[in-house]
């Protein structure tokens, strides 16, 4: 075989197979939208979940699933900002920033049921918290932090050393300089590494399963106040989530119309992980171009 | 006098609102190491409660074959043999390591050297796609697809070593093709020139200089890969079949460390045995994932490329 028959040949085994990834993909989408659509309806979307019936719906799932998430940026994002500005503006080049690197690469390489666990012995059992969202959006934290704060450090990373020269320049104290002048330039690049840690937050389940718990009870839509017990807004409340339900409905197998149902909540979470992604990459446009005054 | 002297030596307000800055940024970044360092130790505290409060004998812990820890064996040891779940996680992890691997390649190869355009424009969604879905998704389509078409094959309940290796091998595919397309494209272009000035084909530049050129980092983003898929719970869960025995074949159900650990955790009562054995499982899953780790380290640091 000449070298250009050989070039030609492995050319068309590298198209086959890239082809066939992207079939891979084609089929896992088709699969989930073609089997998922034809159960989501209103009904689908807004009637309680029910486990021994068929016919349930997903609504406190669904709910449930937005609140963690709600929660979970909230407790992580001032975290992951302030460690991402200490990583990029303060930390020298030592080794205590190596430790310090080495300490979040390891906790991002942590298997997320380990976290998911840690968890459930720290709040569940230790702080008697017992299953509740609260218990998730740490444990969502904890998996969450070392993905922001690197997408955050990059983003800061990203703005010139002019612009902090120029903040010196004008005598503003190092912290002015960031808030003020890194940070707004840093905007686009960070919301767009929040919004997709959001889509991950919102997938993840294997850290829920004993922190946020496996039961969804009833809810009241029409109780604002956060300290009752059966309130949509209490933190305190065991609450399954729809990732957390997909995998339940499929592992117990006593809901008769657990196929059904999770293919119709695969479908709605697909949908709002698709909606997270482009939503990430429009903002981030759309920022970039007002601050830049680009058109 | 006085008074201004003081005003002087006083910090002034830029220099205060610094102080204030680095506070801030200080505990956060104490608050993330405070954590890193209570999880190790709670889990390995709670991991070794088996061989330390329980007596079971670390040997005899990751050789054993029986794993049924609310009973007592003939010879009066408790039966936790965790054998069956690390050679079932090892298994599942290698395979969709060794399957996924050519294909990452080759999605990295394409959009890097054989066509960079319809590569950015087309491929990059796709595998950003991928990454975007989660793992319960992937868990239920194998159980609706994997599991019975395997079963229509083979037989059997469908569940076991084969359907979790492709469940996994789905799973990985974005991560190590997307590391690889980082690995690839490090390589400095002059190298590919220079393979080509010499009148190399393409495929003997990819092969005999783009590849080894990138080996180190390619080898980073397989482990990396591997790590993901050792520690991936649910999905495997749903498909693996949750049977505590040794898997003696590709097709019949058996049960990963981190399949059992969904599984019982929450059935055990804290203190007990059958609980602490669970945790001993996950700290060879915390474990592990260190050893991943230094991994990549140690290769990453060996295979920067010298320019």
């Amino acid at each position: 075989m000449t070298p250009n028959q050989t070039d030609r040949i492995a050319t068309q085994l590298i198209n086959f197979l890239v082809l066939i990834v992207v079939l891979i993909l084609l089929f896992l989408l088709g699969d989930i939208i073609f089997s998922g659509f034809p159960h989501v309806s209103w009904h689908f979307l807004t009637s309680p979940s029910s486990s021994f019936s068929a016919g349930g719906g997903i609504r406190d799932q669904l709910f449930n699933s937005l609140y963690l998430l709600v929660l979970t940026l909230l407790i992580s994002f001032p975290l992951a900002l302030g460690s991402a500005i200490y990583l990029s503006e303060y930390a020298g080049n030592n080794w205590r920033t190596g430790l310090i690197r080495t300490a979040i690469e390891v906790l991002s390489s942590l298997p997320s049921v380990v976290v998911g666990l840690f968890g459930y012995l720290l709040f569940v059992i230790s702080f008697h918290i017992g299953f509740s969202i609260l218990s998730g959006a740490i444990a969502l934290t904890f998996f969450n932090l070392p993905l922001l704060v690197r997408s955050i450090e990059g983003s800061l990373h990203a703005v010139p050393d002019s612009q902090r020269e120029a903040g010196i320049a004008l005598g503003l104290s190092n912290w002015r300089t960031i808030r003020g002048i890194i940070l707004p330039a840093a905007l686009p690049g960070i919301l767009t590494g929040i919004i997709l840690s959001a889509g991950r937050v919102f997938g993840e389940a294997a850290a829920l399963i004993y922190t946020a718990g496996q039961s969804a009870p009833i809810l009241n839509y029409a109780d604002w106040n956060p300290t009752d017990g059966s309130s949509f807004l209490n933190p305190m409340r065991p609450a399954e989530t729809l990732a957390v339900h997909i995998w339940k409905v499929n592992t117990e197998g006593v809901t008769p119309d657990a196929v059904s149902v999770s293919a119709g909540a695969s479908a709605v979470l697909i949908i709002v992980i698709l909606i997270f992604n482009f939503g990430a990459r429009a903002i981030g446009n759309h920022l970039y171009k007002k601050m830049t005054g680009g058109k | 006098m006085d008074e201004i002297q003081k005003k002087l030596n006083a910090p002034s307000k830029a220099s205060r609102e610094d102080v204030i800055g680095r506070i801030i940024s200080y505990t956060c970044i104490a608050v993330i190491i405070a954590l890193v360092v209570s999880i190790l130790y709670f889990i390995t505290s709670r991991g070794i409660a088996t061989f330390t409060t329980n007596h079971v004998s670390l040997w005899q812990f990751l050789t054993g074959k029986q794993w049924n820890p609310g009973t007592l064996s003939a010879n009066g040891q408790p039966q936790v043999g965790a054998l069956p779940m690390i050679v079932t996680s090892f298994s599942v992890t290698i395979l969709a390591a060794l399957v996924a691997t050519p294909f990452a390649i080759a999605v990295a190869l394409f959009m890097t050297d054989i066509a960079p355009k319809t590569g950015a424009k087309f491929l990059q969604p796709v595998i950003e796609l991928l990454v975007g879905i989660p793992s319960v998704v992937y868990g239920f389509i194998g159980l609706t697809v994997v599991v019975p078409f395997i079963r229509h094959l083979f037989g059997g309940t469908g569940s076991g070593i084969l359907a979790g290796t492709i469940v996994l091998f789905v799973m990985v595919l974005p991560t190590i093709s997307s590391l690889a397309v980082d690995a690839l494209r490090a390589v400095p272009t002059y190298f590919r020139s220079a393979s080509l000035a010499l009148g190399a084909t393409r495929f003997q530049t990819i092969y005999k200089v783009l590849l080894r050129a990138a080996m180190p980092r390619l080898l980073t983003a397989v482990i990396f890969g591997m790590a993901r898929a050792f520690g991936e719970a649910l999905a495997v869960q749903m498909v693996i079949g949750n049977a505590v025995l040794m898997p003696h074949n590709l097709v019949t159900p058996t049960s990963t460390l981190t399949s059992q650990l969904t599984t019982n955790i929450g059935n055990t009562i804290m203190g007990t045995l059958p609980n602490n054995a669970l945790w001993s499982l996950a700290l060879i899953l915390l474990l592990m994932s260190l050893v991943f780790n230094l991994l990549i380290r140690y290769i990453g640091k060996r295979g920067e490329i010298k320019s």
